[in-house]
Parts: C-alpha cells; structure tokens; sequence
C-alpha cells in the first residue's frame, strides 16, 4: 500500500534518514522499531507529506504521491497520529474529532452562510461517528473538556480518535501506547485487530515496546541510524545479531547508543 | 435640557463610533480569534474601505477620482469588494507566513496604503482629502436627526455582520477553521487545505473592515489620510478584541463599546489637564489604555467573554443508540 523508494532526509548536516526502501503491505499491520533517533517518526513524516524527502519517491497504491501535501495524502484515505500529541488545544473533545471528519458541505463558506440546511446531515454523521468513537476510547466523561486541559495519556486517544475519525485506508500509528494504561492498550490492540480484520484497514505503527509489537504485528521494520536494518516476523528480527548490536551495543552503533 | 440633550446626541455619537469599532472588532474576530491571522494592518483595509465608497458615492469633481453618485449602500459593497479583493492578494502572498510575520507583512502593507493615499492625489486628493461624502438617507435628514439615522444605520449593519460571524463561528468551517489555528501540522493531518482556509477567512475579514472603514468616511462626510491612523484603528481595534475576548463574537462587540467608551471618557479627563499638559494627551490616554488592558488580561486571562464551543444541536438525541458502523 506505501512504498518508499530510496528516501534521503537531511536536516541541514544531519542525515535523518539514508536511502531507505521499504514497504508497507496492504491489509496487514506493520511493526516499526529501533532505537531513539533512528528515524521512525521522520519516515512516517516523509509518507505523511509533513517532511519532503531530499531524494527518492513515496508511492501510495502504486501512485507516485511525492509531490502531495500533507492535505492530499490525508483526503486521499491516509491518517496519522502524532508521537507528541497535536491537540486542537482550544476545541472540545468532541470537536476535535469532529473537526478531523472531512465535511465538504459544511466546511463550504457559502453554504455556512447562506444554506445552513446544505449540511445538516452531513453534521449529523459526523456527530455519531464521533459519539461512538469517543465512547470506544473511554473519553465519555471529558468529551466537552478543552482537549488542552487533557493528560498526556488522554490527548494520545485523541489523536487516534482524529485518525480514526477519517474513516481512512492506513493509519500511521506513533507510539500510540506511550502513556496509555495497560488495560486500555490492551484494548487498544483488540480493536485495532478487528478493524484490521473486519475493515482490512492498514496499520503501520511505530513502537518500544516489542511484546506489544509481537501481539500486533506479523511484519516488521528495523530502523537504526536511519537505516533500514532488516526486516521479517518479530521472532527474526529479535534473534537478529545487527538488531541486537542496534538495541544493545556493540559493533557499528555502539558510539551512539 | 440642554445641557441634557447635549449629553444625549454626544452618547449617540459615541454609539456611532463604537459601533464602527465593533465591526472592525468582529472582523479582527474571524481572522484572529477564529483563524489565527495575525493582521496588523488593519487600518489599510479599514482605508481602502473608506476611499472607495467616498469615490464611489461623491459628485463629480476635478480634485479627485470620482463623479459616480452611487447609492451609499452600493458604496458599502464596493467598499467590501475592494477591500476584499486587495485582502485576497494579500493573502496569495502572506498566507503562508507564521504569524509573526504576518504581521510584519501587513504593516507593511498598510505603510505602503497609507503611502498610496497621501501620494495619488488624482486618486483621492492627497493630503487635502475628499469632502462631500453623502450620509445615508441624507436628502431626508439634517442635524441632529441625522445622526440618530445613522446610529440606526451602523448597528443595523454590525447586526448583519454579527449574524455572518455567528454563522462562520457556529458550523463545520468555523471549527475546521479554529482546528488549524490551533495546530496547523494535525489539521492538515486531517486533510484540511489550510491555505485555502486562511485565504478566506482573511478576505472575508478584510472586506468586514473595509465596510467599517466605508462607514466611518460616510460618518464624518469628509476623508483624509488623518482619519487613517494606525493608532487610533489598527491598536485599538487590538485592545478592544483582547479585553473583549478574542474568539466570541459577542466579547468583540463588548470589547469594542467598552474601550471606546472608556476612551471617550479619558478625552474629557484629558481636556481639564492644564494646558502644557494637554499636547500629550493621546499619549496620556494610550498609557491608560495600556494600563486597563494589563488589568483586563490579569483578571480574565481570555478576555471578559473567552471563547466558547458552540452548542452541537444534536444533544438531545445524544443518547439513543449509536448506528452500528
Ligand atoms: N525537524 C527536524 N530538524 C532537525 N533534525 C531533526 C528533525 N526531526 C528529526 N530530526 C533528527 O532526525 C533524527 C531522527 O529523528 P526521529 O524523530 O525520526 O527519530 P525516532 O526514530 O522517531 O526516535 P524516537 O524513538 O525517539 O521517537 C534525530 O537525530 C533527530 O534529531
Ligand atoms: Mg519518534
């Protein structure tokens, strides 16, 4: 479903990411791992659109969309959530998921003003879709909170509610069980299966923790020092030596761990 | 009864200029509380505003552009258009800006308006300015009559403008609107085009100022390049919208009334200052301003009315059974 085809990033010296090839595949959840700093969340930026690759070319269902903003990729069925949660600070709960729903009659300047009927319906699934996203995550009790005064916890069910919201081909998950308890993230896991399985919506999320990774994810993708490292089942890819020196020391990044 | 009545159409004349302000106000609302634009050039729209409906509305005369006589309510659409359109470009341009720069964009902008006004006296007679402007419903009115007319005509039109930004602020664009100011990276995430957001928030802004900028040349029936002072329409519109409540439609009216009010009050303190004194009064009355903006802002950190969600209409169904999806 993604394809990156040899992406560069750097940030003026810095080479976040180097000639890293990959794909995501359609109707599965991939695991991304490695260290701190090996540029798992730039990845997700150069697919997003939010950072532009200095080389190499982005493919979502075969079609080149490196040139898309980040808007495009989104009205094209791909979502993302934020490692550090982008809240709207100053919207309610529920306008926040609301406000990620795309609304073409509603967010038509005209119609605002001079058809108020025009959307009427269209609100109205926006509004019970967010009502019942919202009562997934369990944030019933903060949904007419300023997302603002949130627990970092909190704003991370958030995000995923926006992404959700979008009713999108593949979400991209960062760290989304990073301050979430274990009960709901283990209740997290169970329904980002069923949507996998039921909805065949694509998954590729970027976590520490591998025991969840290994619960999720037939595939993975090791990044380290922005390489791509290897890839394979979470069995593989643990008992692989470059992953253990990655993760552990030794050898080539030892200097950086 | 004098004295009284004296009092009276001296409260009109304040309303007059407060309600002029509260348009300026609402429309600051919708780019800044709604949309996060930084406009410091206000004053430029609120000029072009001004011009076009004296040129539009004024007899025919040698010292400036003009001689078209139209009605003073077409003068206001044109206003609106010109400002409009003059906002869009400017848009195209800044839009993409961080609002600081925004910000320094359109002062900027505003500069060079100014500029343009006192420099193209083919235009609007430079600095010597355009006189004559007609009131509305002028033929039928005189004196003091007139300008009760004219009260009623100006807050007539905040109540449309107020009705324009209710509906923008309580729909879907206004909260994908308020989305984007506040994270511009996760609205555009969810596949909002910002740009194409901003880009109407600020001409629709732009026009609202350009119609208060109409109103006001109407007002005093005379234009020059003095009644464009960034002091008195640029800062103050500011002032006004932070104390009110930037991102409640309401708190910019109040906002408006109340700092213009507590202004005009501040002239008559500052008219009984011995005379050496009296040339520093508008710094006097700036400083004091300044000092109840603080004082506001301690108190009511988001203005006296802060934003509000709008109320979702869906309530009280809210609790039947969710669709199965
Ligand atoms: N906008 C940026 N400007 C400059 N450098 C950046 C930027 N974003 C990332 N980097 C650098 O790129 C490298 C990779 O960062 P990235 O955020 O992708 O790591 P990560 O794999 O997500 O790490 P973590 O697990 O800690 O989230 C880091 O060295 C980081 O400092
Ligand atoms: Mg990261």
């Amino acid at each position: 479903m993604i394809r990156l085809e040899g992406i560069c990033v750097d940030f003026g010296g810095l080479r976040a990411i180097d000639h890293v090839s990959f794909d995501v595949g359609a109707g599965a959840i991939t695991g991304l791992i490695g260290p701190n700093g090996a540029g798992k969340t730039t990845a997700f930026n150069v697919i997003a659109g939010a950072v532009r690759p200095t080389a190499g070319r982005v493919l979502f269902d075969g079609e080149d969309i490196t040139g898309l903003k980040p808007y495009q990729r989104a009205q094209r069925g791909l979502a993302r959530t934020f490692q550090i949660p982008h809240e709207f600070y100053r919207l309610t709960v529920l306008e926040n998921l609301m406000a990620a729903a795309s609304a073409p009659e509603g967010e038509n300047v005209f119609n605002v003003v001079f058809r108020r009927r025009s959307f009427g319906a269209e609100e109205r699934a926006i509004y019970d879709h967010a009502r019942e996203t919202i009562r997934f995550l369990e944030l019933d009790h903060v949904r007419d909170e300023k997302a603002g005064n949130l627990s970092g916890g909190q704003k991370k069910l958030v995000e995923l509610g926006r992404a959700l919201m979008r009713d999108p081909k593949i979400i991209l998950l960062d760290e989304i069980g990073a301050g979430i308890n274990r009960t709901l993230l283990s209740k997290l896991a169970d329904k980002i299966s069923a949507l996998n399985e039921e909805k065949g919506l694509t998954f590729c999320l970027i976590e520490h923790d591998l025991d969840y990774v290994s619960r999720l994810c037939s595939h993975v993708l090791v990044m380290a020092q922005g390489e791509l490292l290897t890839e394979g089942t979470v069995d593989a890819v643990r008992n692989d030596e470059r992953v253990i020196e990655a993760y552990f020391g030794g050898g080539k990044y030892e200097a950086h761990l | 009864m004098t004295e009284l009545s004296g009092l009276f159409f001296y409260l009109v004349s304040v309303l007059i200029a407060g309600g002029i302000y509260a348009l300026l106000c609402l429309a600051l609302n919708i780019q800044w509380g709604m949309g996060g634009l930084f406009n410091a050039g206000i004053v430029g729209f609120f000029a072009i505003g001004a011009y076009t409906s004296a040129i539009l509305t004024t007899p025919e005369t040698a010292k400036h552009l003009g001689g078209f006589e139209l009605p003073i309510f077409a003068g206001l659409i044109g206003a609106a258009i010109i400002a409009g359109v003059t906002g869009w470009a400017v848009a195209r341009i800044c839009v993409r800006l961080k609002s600081d720069y925004l910000a320094m964009a359109s002062i900027g902008i505003a500069e060079i308006l100014r500029l343009v006004i006192v420099n193209e006296s083919w235009l609007t007679n430079g600095s010597l300015g355009i006189s004559g402007i007609p009131r509305p419903f002028g033929e039928y009115t005189a004196g003091r009559p007139a300008d009760l007319v004219f009260l009623a005509y100006v807050w007539l039109i905040v109540l449309i403008v107020y009705l324009v930004a209710t509906r923008l602020y309580n729909s879907p664009w206004g909260r994908s609107l308020r989305a984007i100011r506040d994270n511009e990276a996760s609205a555009a995430a969810a596949g909002k085009n910002v740009e194409r957001f901003r880009t109407q928030t600020f001409v629709i802004g732009c026009a609202f100022m350009g119609v208060a900028g109409a109103l006001s040349a109407h007002y005093f029936r005379f234009l020059s390049p003095s009644a464009t002072d960034p002091l008195l329409v640029t800062f103050l519109v500011w002032v006004m919208l932070m104390a009110g409540g930037s991102g409640n439609n309401r708190g910019a009216i109040v906002g408006a009334l109340g700092i213009w009010a507590l202004w005009s009050v501040t002239e008559i303190f500052t008219n009984r200052l011995p005379p050496e004194w009296a040339t520093r009064s508008s710094f006097i009355r700036m400083l004091l301003v300044g000092l109840l903006l603080q004082y506001v802002l301690q108190k009511f950190r988001a203005g006296i009315l802060p934003e509000k969600s709008p109320p979702l209409h869906f309530e009280d169904e809210a609790e039947r059974p969710a669709p199965e999806k």
